[in-house]
């Protein structure tokens, strides 16, 4: 009896220590990235790092100013967002509650295989096709723009904004739509006016994790959106993103030189807006359920 | 109430509802569109060589071999990683955890790991496993990373399966004289298992298809044999498919459609068993 007490004591001792180990994964991850990215401001000042205008990794001396990558992102995030939002929330409408029988069930699969879709497969076919379309509908030099990227990452984000929104759309109470029904509210109505502010805060949780899948997509974007370090004028001009700057200079650069370094101090800047957005979201999201 | 107004809603109605259906097929249609058009234009390339075969000529002809068995290797190992412990982490979660600030702060945790960008995940990957540890780029490397990346969906999804199985099933078992955790082997675990399945292949099919963390911690751009150890480099199909449509001029398109659509059918076919499983285990679920 004692021994095996004392083997269950080892066996609930592992689980505790697994139970604790994402905490312990989220320091390291957060550790390693400081460890790794610090050493690039015994060089270059923060404030040169986040507000320089240059990306010039390898030219001498070395420019490490993030703000044209910094730029990219928001401009492939912003369009994809002014895509994937309208078309994700109201897919999430028609899915929760216009769609019935087997119209529900095909459409629900369908925006579960979009999520299922490798991204290095959406960037290949980012390349193959999209990409030429564009460069023929604005008569551009080179169709690998930030618009290709926005509309390439604007259907990664869409599946986890109808998802989500979905959710939160089932969860308001049956209560809220006979109520409006009642009072004589068309169905279109109940849906705009009760239902979408009803489900508001989850709503934003939807649209906060989509942006953040946006931000943090790596394969895609790298593949469709041209790499240009510069500070980006427009959408149809190449942009290079944080993510994409990352995957393409990682494998050139020596480990333990400066560009090394830079690389990881725009690991931080993409963590620490991961983090953010996934810690705002989940608030809303836990504030619709209470 | 007077018609006309009611007529003019009414009509807004139906006009809103048309909107909601179109966007509803974009976004539908669009997988169903990228889904077919690699089909279409892969199908061709694909042949038992073409499965079988080291790529040759500066991997403009030849198969994709290596680079399948490579991403089988990767997943199978980032499964031994990750299953045992994200298990172990949910059973802790459900099953042990008191409603306290250290369960608040793990669950504030795994929400942040299913947001941390697969490129971060990448980063940390070259710094701990391939640098700090010295496994250096390698199947373990890449595997470890890949392992810490699926952690999160592993736990959600045996979560959920666990909380499933009825409270009562842990009173009978504990009102029998049964301890905690020969409850839990014995009266919940083998219940959970079906969900815990499910969420473990929708891990996997997430590993599989996963290009970024690969990048730096086990990747080889053109390795024509196969890895001799876990710490050996290797291929895998999606960081293949990215090296010949971005690096490499010249290829023929139908190489690059055929490491395409085998990726997807890699992928697809793990989503679909995970359907499956989940659908037959809400048929089944009797209590």
């Amino acid at each position: 009896m004692g021994w095996q007490r004392g083997r269950e004591r080892l066996i609930e001792g592992a689980i505790w220590a697994c139970g604790i180990s994402s905490i312990a994964i989220v320091a390291l991850i957060f550790i390693f990235l400081l460890r790794e990215g610090f050493a690039l401001f015994r060089v270059v000042s923060v404030g040169a790092f986040l507000g320089g205008r240059h990306w010039y990794p390898i030219s001498e001396p070395p420019q490490f100013g993030v703000l044209p990558l910094i730029l990219g992102s928001c401009w492939v995030t912003a369009g994809a967002a002014i895509l994937s939002v309208p078309l994700g929330i109201a897919s999430a409408l028609f899915i929760a509650e216009i769609a019935k029988g087997w119209v529900k069930e095909a459409l629900k699969t369908g925006i579960e295989l979009l999520a299922a879709i490798p991204s290095v497969v959406l960037g290949f076919i980012g390349i193959t096709v999209l990409s030429p379309f564009i460069q023929q509908t604005f008569h551009l030099p080179t169709g690998l723009t930030a618009l290709t990227g926005s509309i390439t990452l604007a259907f990664m984000a869409m599946p986890t904004i109808v998802s989500i929104t979905e959710d939160a759309l089932s969860a308001v109470p049956r209560g809220y739509r006979e109520a409006a029904l009642a009072l004589g509210a068309t169905r279109w109505q109940m849906m705009h006016r009760v239902l979408l502010r009803a489900a508001g805060s989850g709503i934003v949780a939807a649209v906060m994790l989509g942006i953040g899948r946006v931000i943090g997509e790596t394969m895609a974007v790298m593949m469709v959106t041209g790499n240009a370090a510069v500070i980006p004028r427009s959408l149809l001009h190449p942009v290079r993103t944080m993510t994409a700057t990352i995957a393409a200079e990682m494998g050139e650069t020596v480990r333990g030189s400066e560009h090394y370094f830079a690389l990881f101090a725009i690991g931080i800047v993409l963590f620490v807006i991961s983090f953010v957005i996934n810690v705002v979201a989940d608030l809303f999201l836990h504030r619709e359920r209470t | 109430m007077p018609a006309e107004p009611w007529r003019r809603a009414l009509g807004m109605q139906r006009a809103a509802f048309v909107l909601l259906f179109l966007a509803t097929s974009v976004v539908a249609l669009a997988a169903v569109a990228v889904i077919g058009f690699v089909i279409v234009r892969g199908c061709g390339a694909l042949s038992w060589a073409f499965l079988t075969t080291m790529p040759s000529n500066g991997m403009r002809s030849g198969g994709i071999f290596p680079a399948i068995i490579g991403t089988l290797e990767l997943v199978g190992l980032t499964v031994v990683f990750a299953l045992p412990m994200g298990v172990a982490a949910a059973i802790y979660l459900t099953e042990y955890a008191a409603d306290n600030w250290l369960t608040r702060l793990v669950r504030l945790a795994i929400v942040n790991l299913s947001g941390v960008p697969s490129v971060v995940y990448g980063l940390f990957g070259l710094g701990l496993f391939v640098a700090f540890c010295r496994f250096g780029t390698s199947l373990l490397s890449g595997s470890l990373t890949l392992a810490i990346m699926i952690l999160p969906v592993i736990i959600t999804a045996s979560e959920e399966a666990l909380r499933s199985v009825p409270k009562s099933f842990r009173d009978v078992s504990l009102s029998l004289g049964a301890s905690r955790w020969q409850t839990i082997r014995h009266s919940v675990l083998p219940f959970a298992i079906p969900g815990i399945m499910t969420g473990t292949i929708l891990g996997i099919s997430r590993a599989a298809g996963e290009t970024a963390p690969l990048l730096f911690t086990v990747a080889a751009f053109y390795l024509p044999r196969l890895p001799h150890s876990i710490f050996d480099q290797a291929m895998a199909l999606p960081y293949h498919l990215y090296v010949i449509s971005t690096q490499i001029p010249h290829i023929p398109s139908v190489q690059r459609y055929g490491t395409a659509l085998v990726l997807l059918l890699l992928v697809l076919s793990l989503n679909l068993l995970a359907v499956v499983l989940r659908t037959r285990l809400r048929r089944r679920r009797q209590w």
